[in-house]
């Protein structure tokens, strides 16, 4: 009986030896989350710049396209409303993965830079979902915020610069945090274009090992250790903007 | 008052729905300089629509509105410039909650008049100053009542140095032992000689502060004059049984 426990003790030893320490093996873990952090970081950045536009874009035509002045204005706004659309559509009708390898393939033909490819594939694909956040959070702002902003003498765009954006933002702050979480795990996809991320980098050890237990459940733990801290701290963060508030 | 005409309203008309519901028909209207109107009638008449039309907050689908001689209603004039000297008031206050007291009074000053910020602020804290709310210029509007929230929204529009100030029932919102500080800024402002047009449920506030009472129902001016004609001797029927059921 405590023979077989000592031998399945000393046979987890020695995988987990096989691993991570036998030929500095846990650098591929290390690397791997850094490349995790900064795919995802950067994938967030381009999607937040993307996100603001296309919901400036959309909310705009939904509030005003009827009352515009007939011209060129218009003509444009109509214009970038159903590009908006189009993007939507696209990036939230086909998978992650599918966009990637189309970016690495097709786009990035001469760019073996994993980090790159995976921000901006990413962020191209997150900016449809952070729109959608951000046209939320300015549609969830009163109207009589507008009419206060236009009265004063402020045009469409000043208002919400000064006025209706600050309070979207602050509104959507935890919903755009926990798109940082989703997206953190979505870049697992990225060494399907050979972009040497944390899941890859397990991949790695368990092609050189052929232990397939002990790498896997390390890169899991690994991801859900820094879900459970982001996810602190966004819970940290909605308390303290809902104190700051009332 | 004099007699310059500051907003001259003419065959106004607005539609929503398509042209269902008729919410103006033909309204004519004069504001002259100086001159406090206050608009009364039952909810539904139209009273309000016709106040936010005159700042194009609401876009009239009839009729012109000549603001300091300019038809602000022609599409080639550009209406931010002339709601600078328009102050609108409404309802519920719609103070930025994202900013301080003297934030929310500089912004528009700062950004669209080009004031410096001292200079900004220095007139907010005399506007401040008067309405008795100096020491709260670096409070949140959430920290203020209601009563504090409408003189805030009085002398943030007031910053601006407008010609006109519209009241959008400013009172309607509040508590009632509120409505009375709020009115009194009022009373002030009319006794210094701002032009006001101000749409309102205060029989009372229309009576004594009011040059001349308009009396709108269906989206139409039924009966206009002094308060002293329209409250002690109405001619309409319409008149007569809106002021039976208020007084």
């Amino acid at each position: 009986m405590f023979e077989a426990l000592d031998s399945l003790w000393a046979g987890l030893v020695e995988d987990f030896y096989t691993c991570f320490i036998e030929k500095n093996r846990w650098k591929y873990l290390v690397t791997g989350l850094e490349n995790t952090l900064l795919i995802t970081f950067f994938a967030l950045l381009i999607g937040v710049v993307i996100g603001i536009v296309i919901s400036i874009v959309r909310s705009t035509y939904a509030k005003n396209y009827q009352e515009m002045k007939p011209g060129f204005g218009k003509k444009v706004m109509a214009v970038a409303n159903w590009f908006c659309g189009v993007y939507l559509t696209v990036i939230r009708g086909t998978p992650v993965v599918v966009q990637l390898m189309i970016i690495y393939y097709c786009v990035f033909v001469s760019s073996s830079n994993g980090i790159l490819i995976g921000a901006v594939s990413f962020g191209i694909n997150s900016g449809a979902y952070v729109a959608e956040i951000f046209r939320s959070g300015i549609m969830s702002i009163d109207n009589g915020q507008f009419e206060a902003g236009r009265s004063l003498g402020f045009n469409y765009v000043q208002t919400l610069r000064y006025i209706v954006l600050p309070q979207a933002f602050k509104n959507v702050l935890p919903s755009l945090a926990n798109e940082f979480i989703v997206l953190l795990k979505e870049t697992s996809v990225a060494g399907y274009v050979a972009v040497r991320d944390l899941t890859k980098g397990g991949d790695i050890i368990r092609g050189a090992t052929y232990q397939t237990f002990m790498p896997l459940l390390a890169v899991a733990l690994i991801y859900l250790i820094l879900v459970m801290f982001f996810t602190r701290l966004v819970n940290i963060l909605e308390r303290r903007l809902r104190t700051g508030e009332r | 008052m004099n007699d310059k005409v500051l907003i001259h309203v003419e065959g106004l008309q607005k539609e929503f729905a398509k042209g269902e519901v008729k919410a103006l028909q033909n309204v004519d209207a004069d504001i002259h300089q100086g001159e406090v109107v206050v608009v009364i009638g039952p909810s539904g008449s139209g009273k309000s629509t016709f106040l936010r039309c005159l700042n194009l907050l609401e876009l009239p689908t009839g009729g012109s509105i000549y603001f300091n001689d300019v038809d602000i209603t022609d599409k080639s004039v550009d209406i931010n410039l002339h709601r600078r000297k328009m102050g609108m008031v409404f309802q519920h206050f719609n103070l930025f909650p994202h900013m301080t007291i003297l934030g929310n009074m500089t912004l528009a000053p700062i950004k669209l008049l080009g004031k410096s910020k001292a200079e900004a602020e220095e007139k907010a804290m005399e506007l401040l100053t008067r309405v008795g709310l100096a020491d709260r210029a670096n409070a949140y509007p959430s920290q203020l009542s209601g009563g504090q929230k409408q003189r805030i929204a009085i002398v943030r529009a007031l910053c601006m140095e407008p010609d006109v100030m519209l009241f959008d029932e400013p009172t309607s919102a509040l508590d009632p032992e509120m409505v009375g500080e709020v009115l009194e800024v009022m009373k002030e402002l009319a006794h210094e000689g701002m032009t006001m047009v101000v749409v309102t449920h205060e029989m009372g506030f229309a009576r004594e502060v009011g040059d001349r009472v308009i009396f709108m129902a269906d989206g139409m001016i039924v009966e206009e004059g002094t308060p002293e004609e329209i409250f002690t001797a109405p001619k309409q029927a319409r008149t007569k049984e809106f002021l039976a059921k208020v007084l």
